[in-house]
C-alpha cells in the first residue's frame, strides 16, 4: 500500500506546488487547512521549504541549492541580504545571534526562521539573481556535488562544472523526473582528488580514462580542453551507485561497470533516475532509497536493466580510474580538505576559509562577498565540509587578502579541530535530531584547541556531530564520529552520544567503528582528549588517526576513549527537544511563540 | 469516529488527527522481550516505523535502543495513548510501557 506521503505527491507535487504555496503565502499561514498541513508542508520540501519543528508553528527552513556549491559573482550578496532581512525569529542563538546562514555538507545554502508571507519575495530576489530552492529537498534530483573548484583545480582530470550544469537545467523542473520514490543525491567530480565524495551518493560520476576500441579520442572529444591522456586513452567518468549513509545502514556506491563520456552523462543519469523511480520502493520510505535497491538486485543487474531499459546505446564497461589519488577526507595525506591557498590551473589561487560548523552570521556573509569581489572575481564556491572558498585570488592581492581581519574569524589556517568540525542542524530546528548540535560541536572545538595537543605532525583531525542517524554530518567518514543517544546519568535523561573512530575516504573508503556508546555530552571532551593522548603514546612513527585505529580492535578502541568529565560545562545536557527553542530564555513548550502574524 | 494517524517527518513524529503528538528521542521504560533480555528495556526512541490503532489504543512499531544492553531493532506495538472523544491523551511517559502484539 502507498505511503500518505506518496499518496500526498500522486495529487500534488512538482512544478504545480509552487502556485499553491503563493496563494497560502498570500492569504497567510492559517489559510493552510489544519487537515492538510501535513500533506502541503511535504509538498512544500520540493520548493525548498522545510517547516520547522514543533515550538515554531508558521517558521520554515529555506534551502538554496547552489550547484557544486557554486556562488557567481554577486550571488552571496544576495544571501546574504535574505539572511539579514528574513531570516529573523523569536529565539535568539548564543553563538550566533541572528539572522545566519548555514552551509550544508552538500554545498548547498540554509536560513531558518522564514516566514510563509515573505516566501514569494524571498524566491524572486533568488531568481532574479540565478538561485533557486527548486528541489533543494523532497523526493528528486537535489543539489548536484562536486569538487567545488571544478574548472579551476590545478589537479583537475575533467572539468566537470559544464556537465553539472548541464545536469541541474535538465532535471531541475523536470516532470518526468520530480517525483521520486525518495531523495535521488548526485555527485559528479573531474578532480583527482576525491573532493565530490561520489563514495555516499545515490550516484556518483567519478573520473576515469577509456580506451576506446579504435576511436581513442572520439568520446573525450568534447569542449573540454585537454582531455585524454598521454596514451590517448579518452577522459569522462566511471559510473557507481547506490551510496548513501543515513537510518544506521551505510552503504557506499557500488561500481556498476559502466564509463561514460561527459556528453553521455546526461543519458546516463537520466536513465538511472528513471530505473529509481519505475523499481524504487515507494510502499516503505525506509526501504526507498536507492541503496536498497541495489543491496537487491546487485551491481550487474542495475547495470543490465540500464542498458535494456533505459539507453539506446551501447554501454562501455568501466575504465581506468584515479582512485588512488584521492586525499578528501581520507584522514591522510595532502588536501585532505580545501581549507588554505591552493594554485589554480590559470595561474591565480583559490583560498579555502573554515567557517566553524558551516554557519555565518549575516553581516559576516555580507562582507565576505565584498572581499571577494575586492580580492577575486566575486565569486565564492562551498565546499563539503561546510566551509568557503574564495577564488581567482591574483597572486599579488593574496597577502592583502589574507590580513583581512574578517579571515581572523574564518581563518584559511585554523586550529585542527576548527578545521575539522562538522555538524548538522540538531534539535535547535530539526525534527528527527536527538541532541543539540551546532553550538556543542563549537564548545567541543574551543575546550579541545584550549586543552588537547595533537602529535606535531598531525594537523588535522576531523570530528563530525550528527543528531541522528539520517547522518547529515557525515558523520561515518570522520576521525571521531558523533552520533545524537540518550542515557542516563545519575538516573536521569541527558543528551548523549555514541563515538565511532577511525572512519574515512580516499581510494579505500571506510565507515568508522562504533566503539563507544552513550557518552554523556558533557563527557565527551575528556573521551576525545584521552583517545588523542593515547593515539599520541601508542601510534607507530608518522602513523595517521586512521591507520592507528585500524590496526586495533573494537576492545582496545573503546577502552582508548575514556569518558571523564573535565572543565569542560555542557549548558544542555537536559533534554533539548522538549524546548520550543533550546536556548531561549524560557524554553518550555508553553512558552512557545504564536504563529507569526501575517503582514 | 475516524481517527487520521499518520507517521510524519521520515519518523519524526506521529500524528493523531493533524496534530504531531508523539516524538522521537524520548527515553521510555518498556517490556519488551522481542527488543533485548533485560527486564525492562530503557529504549531511546530513535524513529517510528509505523503507527496503527487497537480499539481507543494508538500503537507504534519503534526503531531504537535500550540504553542499558545496547541493543537495538525495531519493536512490537507499543501503546502510545488513546483517543477520547477525538482527543488523543497520551500516556504518562514515564510509566512503563509493553508491547502488545
Amino acid at each position: 500500500m502507498p505511503t500518505d506521503v506518496e499518496n500526498w505527491k500522486s495529487e500534488v507535487y512538482g512544478n504545480e506546488v509552487r502556485d499553491r504555496l503563493f496563494e497560502f503565502a498570500e492569504a497567510g499561514f492559517d489559510s493552510i487547512p489544519d487537515d492538510e498541513r501535513d500533506a502541503w508542508f511535504e509538498r512544500f520540501k520540493w520548493w525548498g521549504l522545510y517547516h520547522q519543528r514543533n515550538g515554531q508553528e508558521g517558521y520554515f527552513m529555506l534551502r538554496i541549492g547552489t550547484p557544486n556549491g557554486v556562488l557567481e559573482p554577486g550571488q552571496l550578496r544576495v544571501v546574504g541580504e535574505i539572511a539579514d532581512e528574513y531570516a529573523r525569529g523569536p529565539g535568539t542563538n548564543p553563538v550566533f545571534g541572528d539572522a545566519y546562514a548555514d552551509f550544508t555538507t552538500r554545498q548547498s545554502i540554509q536560513l531558518h526562521w522564514i516566514e510563509l508571507p515573505d516566501v514569494p519575495a524571498v524566491f524572486e530576489k533568488l531568481e532574479e539573481n540565478g538561485l533557486s530552492t527548486q528541489q533543494a529537498c523532497g523526493d528528486s534530483w537535489r543539489n548536484i556535488v562536486g569538487n567545488p573548484v571544478a574548472g579551476k583545480d590545478g589537479q583537475e582530470v575533467i572539468d566537470a562544472w559544464p556537465v553539472i550544469r548541464d545536469l541541474n537545467e535538465r532535471f531541475k523542473g523536470n516532470d518526468d523526473h520530480a517525483n521520486l520514490p525518495r531523495k535521488w543525491k548526485v555527485s559528479v567530480t573531474g578532480s583527482a582528488d576525491g573532493s565530490g565524495q561520489g563514495d555516499i551518493n545515490d550516484l556518483a560520476f567519478e573520473p576515469a580514462y577509456k580506451a576506446i576500441g579504435g576511436d581513442g579520442g572520439e568520446a573525450g572529444d568534447d569542449e573540454s580542453e585537454g582531455d585524454g591522456d598521454e596514451n590517448g586513452d579518452a577522459v569522462g567518468f566511471n559510473v557507481r551507485v547506490g551510496g548513501g549513509l543515513a537510518r544506521n545502514e551505510p552503504r557506499f556506491a557500488r561500481d556498476i561497470d559502466v564509463w561514460v563520456p561527459p556528453e553521455r552523462v546526461p543519458d546516463v543519469a537520466g536513465g538511472l533516475s528513471a530505473l529509481f523511480r519505475d523499481y524504487g520502493d515507494r510502499e516503505d520510505r525506509y526501504n526507498a532509497r536507492v541503496k536498497f535497491l541495489v543491496d537487491e538486485w546487485g551491481a550487474a543487474e542495475v547495470r543490465e536493466t540500464l542498458q535494456e531499459e533505459y539507453v539506446d546505446f551501447e554501454l562501455e564497461s568501466a575504465g581506468r580510474d584515479v582512485r588512488e589519488e584521492y586525499t578528501y577526507n581520507a584522514g591522510e595525506g595532502e588536501r585532505n580538505d580545501l581549507i588554505g591557498v591552493h594554485d589554480q590551473k590559470n595561474g591565480a589561487n583559490f583560498v579555502g576559509l573554515n567557517v566553524l560548523v558551516g554557519r555565518m552570521g549575516a553581516a559576516d556573509v555580507l562582507e565576505l562577498a565584498d572581499l571577494a569581489e575586492e580580492y577575486g572575481s566575486g565569486e565564492v564556491r562551498l565546499s563539503q565540509r561546510q566551509n568557503v572558498i574564495v577564488t581567482d585570488v591574483p597572486d599579488d592581492a593574496l597577502d592583502e587578502f589574507l590580513d583581512e581581519p574578517l579571515l581572523e574569524h574564518y581563518s584559511p589556517d585554523p586550529s585542527p579541530f576548527m578545521r575539522g568540525s562538522v555538524a548538522c542542524t540538531g534539535t535547535e530546528f530539526c525534527s528527527l535530531s536527538i541532541v543539540e548540535t551546532k553550538n556543542r560541536q563549537v564548545r567541543f572545538a574551543r575546550w579541545l584547541k584550549a586543552n588537547v595537543d595533537l602529535p606535531a605532525d598531525v594537523d588535522e583531525f576531523h570530528v563530525h556531530l550528527s543528531g541522528c542517524t539520517a547522518s547529515c554530518a557525515q558523520p561515518q567518514i570522520a576521525d571521531v564520529s558523533l552520533r545524537g543517544m540518550k542515557t542516563r546519568k545519575d538516573g536521569d535523561p541527558v543528551e548523549a552520544l555514541d563515538v565511532g573512530l577511525g572512519g574515512g575516504l580516499g581510494e579505500d573508503p571506510g565507515f568508522a567503528r562504533w566503539v563507544t556508546q552513550r557518552v554523556p555530552a558533557d563527557e565527551v571532551p575528556g573521551a576525545i582528549a584521552n583517545l588523542i593522548d593515547s593515539f599520541a603514546a601508542e601510534r607507530d612513527e608518522g602513523e595517521s588517526f586512521r591507520a592507528f585505529v585500524a590496526r586495533h580492535d573494537e576492545d582496545e578502541l573503546d577502552a582508548f576513549v575514556e569518558p571523564e568529565e573535565t572543565d569542560y560545562e555542557d549548558p544542555m545536557l537536559h533534554n533539548t527537544k522538549r524546548t520550543w527553542y533550546p536556548y531561549a530564555e524560557n524554553d518550555s513548550m508553553e512558552d512557545a511563540p504564536s504563529t507569526p502574524a501575517d503582514d | 469516529m475516524t481517527t487520521r494517524l499518520r507517521v510524519l517527518d521520515d519518523g519524526a513524529w506521529i500524528s493523531v488527527n493533524d496534530s504531531r503528538e508523539v516524538r522521537v528521542s524520548e527515553l521510555w521504560r518498556v517490556d519488551a522481550p522481542d527488543l533485548c533480555e533485560c527486564a525492562l528495556a530503557d529504549l531511546v526512541v530513535e524513529n517510528f516505523q509505523s503507527v496503527g490503532v487497537d480499539a481507543s489504543t494508538v500503537e507504534a512499531r519503534v526503531y531504537g535502543q535500550c540504553i542499558a544492553c545496547g541493543a537495538t531493532g525495531t519493536t512490537g506495538w507499543i501503546p502510545l495513548g488513546r483517543v477520547r472523544g477525538g482527543e488523543f491523551v497520551e500516556f504518562d511517559r514515564s510509566a512503563v510501557r509493553r508491547v502488545r502484539r
